[in-house]
């Protein structure tokens, strides 16, 4: 029978949606006994929230003052020593996942497939290549530990209804210093989270300026909706890093995706591929993002912007 | 001597379209371009500074495939680095396989740093250098997107969902370039022929001690689900209408 240990992703304080999701991609494998590994400074918070996954049978919380920050060479040797007996580690396709899961792979000795966008049994899953442009089924052993990190946007969180066993773990792991936290940028206020949002709002090199993205900003308020960028508008300096959606930034699932100024390069559309409802607006008819969106506009950005943003006063 | 080890993966370049053969068997590579994948040029752009700052005396690269590889080892030879190895083979290669090649080499040529891509563009995994880090038992610090070498220390800027993360990591470490990391200087041509003459060594994976393992088999190939084009709207106000006939606004 399978036995899977999901790692918790966590602030320290609330339990990432990614969690939910990894939950809701391990309940494809039919009777699989599904735990999460808690690693924190103090886990108790997060393990009450993780045992209310609906599906989860147990929580297993290691507390340890050098897990006060998510460092994957910290981690990772305590997850190596708690995964015994499991049949599969996942993780979330976050970066959190991914820098956490393969240096947990390497030290079971065994591989890892990344992004599962579907379980179908213990030992067969599928997985995007090429920028989603091909979609392989992968066997795996079934005699080695399964290691992966989970597609988040291929999955909805599972329902806040269980009541799993919470139990704290002493572990004997070597936990190295040669890797020490020195910061992370403030998370922002207000605004709801790219990766998680059900709107998304997002502009490109057409923006100009990151002071034009403010008409972007005014729009995603009157939708409640987060706000992403394509890569030209992150290099560029209009945006900041981690609004990057795309096949090297964050993939998303949004219920209604607003690509204003975007060309709609692979690259792009790998990050939105899943989304309920596409809208390009772009002053070229030809633009290649037509060709997936839900809804066209062919037009100036800087006249509809603000337009759309009146009408939805 | 201070060395750095880059790794080179030759993929189907970021421009081409990939499409699944028919009978579901892989992927059309013939006669597409091949390329360097692109975050390994940005991972060789940044050993390259390193080395013209005084950080490192010696930039080696390295890229494990079959016998074209060697064009894309040389286009990173003219780019600037001093040495190319070559590990060939035919075989189909998993994250882990290489990770414990370049383990195996890192180790024979004594560096002090790695540098790879965060994420071929090919098989999109994100591992290898996740994985190098593990088996060489040092630290990793990946999607960077500033580097700073300060004697046996790095500090490192990387790009996590948060934002910027920073970590301050001892050396040797695994270091995995993100985007912004830098941008990669344009080959000259009197460097191609410079790098004509550059050393690049051949090795045999055998002899190196690692088995060529492949652990998850793919059984089938698929094209992804077509989005079809939707409709196509004529102002502002068409626009809200459409998305409140389709239930999206209220
Ligand atoms: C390794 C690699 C990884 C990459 N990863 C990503 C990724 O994760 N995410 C990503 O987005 N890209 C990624 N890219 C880059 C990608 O290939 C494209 O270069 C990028 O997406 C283009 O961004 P853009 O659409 O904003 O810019 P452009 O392609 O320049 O398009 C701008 C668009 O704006 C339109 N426009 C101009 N003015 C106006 C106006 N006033 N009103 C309306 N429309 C206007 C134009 O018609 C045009 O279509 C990657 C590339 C590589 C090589
Ligand atoms: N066959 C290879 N030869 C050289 N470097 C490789 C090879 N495969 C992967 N790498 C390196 O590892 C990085 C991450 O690859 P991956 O984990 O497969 O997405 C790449 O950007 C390369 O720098």
């Amino acid at each position: 029978m399978s036995k899977i240990l999901i790692i918790a992703e966590h602030n320290g304080i609330t339990l990432h949606p990614n969690t939910a999701k990894c939950v809701a991609c391990a309940t494809g494998i039919a009777g699989a006994e599904i735990h999460v590994g808690v690693f924190a400074a103090d886990g108790a918070a997060i393990a009450a929230q993780a045992a209310k996954l609906a599906g989860v049978a147990r929580v297993r919380v290691v507390n340890n003052p050098a897990n006060a920050h998510a460092l994957a060479a910290v981690i990772a040797p305590q997850v190596v020593a708690l995964a015994a007996g499991y049949s599969h580690v996942f993780g979330a396709s976050s970066t959190f996942g991914k820098d956490l899961t393969p240096r947990v792979a390497a030290l079971l000795g065994v591989g890892q497939l990344s992004d599962i966008m579907v379980a179908i049994n213990a030992t067969t899953f599928r997985r995007p290549i090429y920028a989603g442009n091909a979609i392989v089924t992968v066997e795996v052993p079934a005699n080695e530990t399964m290691v992966a990190t989970v597609r988040t946007a291929s999955f909805q969180p599972v329902e806040e209804s269980g009541s799993a066993a919470v139990e704290n773990v002493a572990l004997d792991a070597k936990i190295p210093t040669h890797t020490r936290f020195v910061s992370v940028s403030a998370a922002k206020a207000g605004r709801p989270d790219l990766a998680t949002a059900a709107r998304v709002v997002s502009g490109g090199r057409a923006l100009g300026s990151a002071e034009n993205f403010n008409i972007l900003y005014k729009l995603a308020d009157k939708l409640s909706a987060g706000v992403g960028a394509s890569r030209a508008a992150v290099d560029a300096g209009y945006a900041a890093n981690d609004m990057q959606v795309g096949q090297t930034g964050k993939i998303i699932a949004p219920e209604l995706y607003m690509a204003f100024g975007i060309s709609g390069a692979i690259q792009h559309l790998t990050g939105i591929k899943d989304a309920r409802t596409i809208v390009a607006v772009n002053k070229d008819s030809e633009a290649p993002i037509f060709e997936i969106a839900d809804i066209g506009l062919v037009g100036d950005l800087f006249q509809i912007v603000p337009e759309l943003e009146k009408l939805l006063s | 001597m201070k060395r750095i080890l880059v790794g080179i993966k030759r993929v189907v370049d970021y421009n081409v379209r990939v499409r699944v053969k028919p009978d579901g068997t892989g992927v059309m590579t013939d006669g597409v371009k091949m390329s360097i994948n692109p975050f390994d040029e940005i991972a060789l752009e940044e050993a390259l500074r390193i080395k013209e700052k005084g950080g490192a005396e010696e930039v080696v690269v390295l890229s494990i495939g079959s016998t074209d590889c060697q064009q894309q080892l040389r286009t990173a030879l003219a780019m600037g680095a001093d040495r190319a190895l070559h590990v060939q083979t035919a075989a189909t290669l998993e994250p882990l396989v290489v990770a414990k090649i370049f383990t195996k080499l890192l180790d024979r040529e004594q560096a002090f740093l790695c540098i790879v891509g965060k994420q071929a563009i090919d098989d999109d995994c994100n591992q290898v250098g996740q994985m190098i880090a593990a088996l060489w038992d040092r630290p990793q610090a990946m999607f960077a997107s500033k580097v700073e070498i300060n004697g046996d220390k790095a500090t490192v800027t990387r790009e996590v969902d948060a934002g910027l993360e920073v970590l301050e990591i001892d050396l040797p470490a695994v270091i995995s370039s993100d985007l912004r990391l830098n941008e990669p200087r344009y080959v000259k041509l009197p460097d191609i022929m410079k790098a004509k003459k550059k050393p690049l060594e051949t090795l045999d994976p055998a002899a190196l001690g690692v088995e060529l393992k492949v652990t998850g088999k793919i059984t089938r190939f698929e094209s992804p689900p077509q989005r079809t084009k939707g409709v196509m709207v004529k102002s502002a106000q068409e626009l809200i209408d459409a998305l409140k006939a389709r239930g999206v606004l209220a």
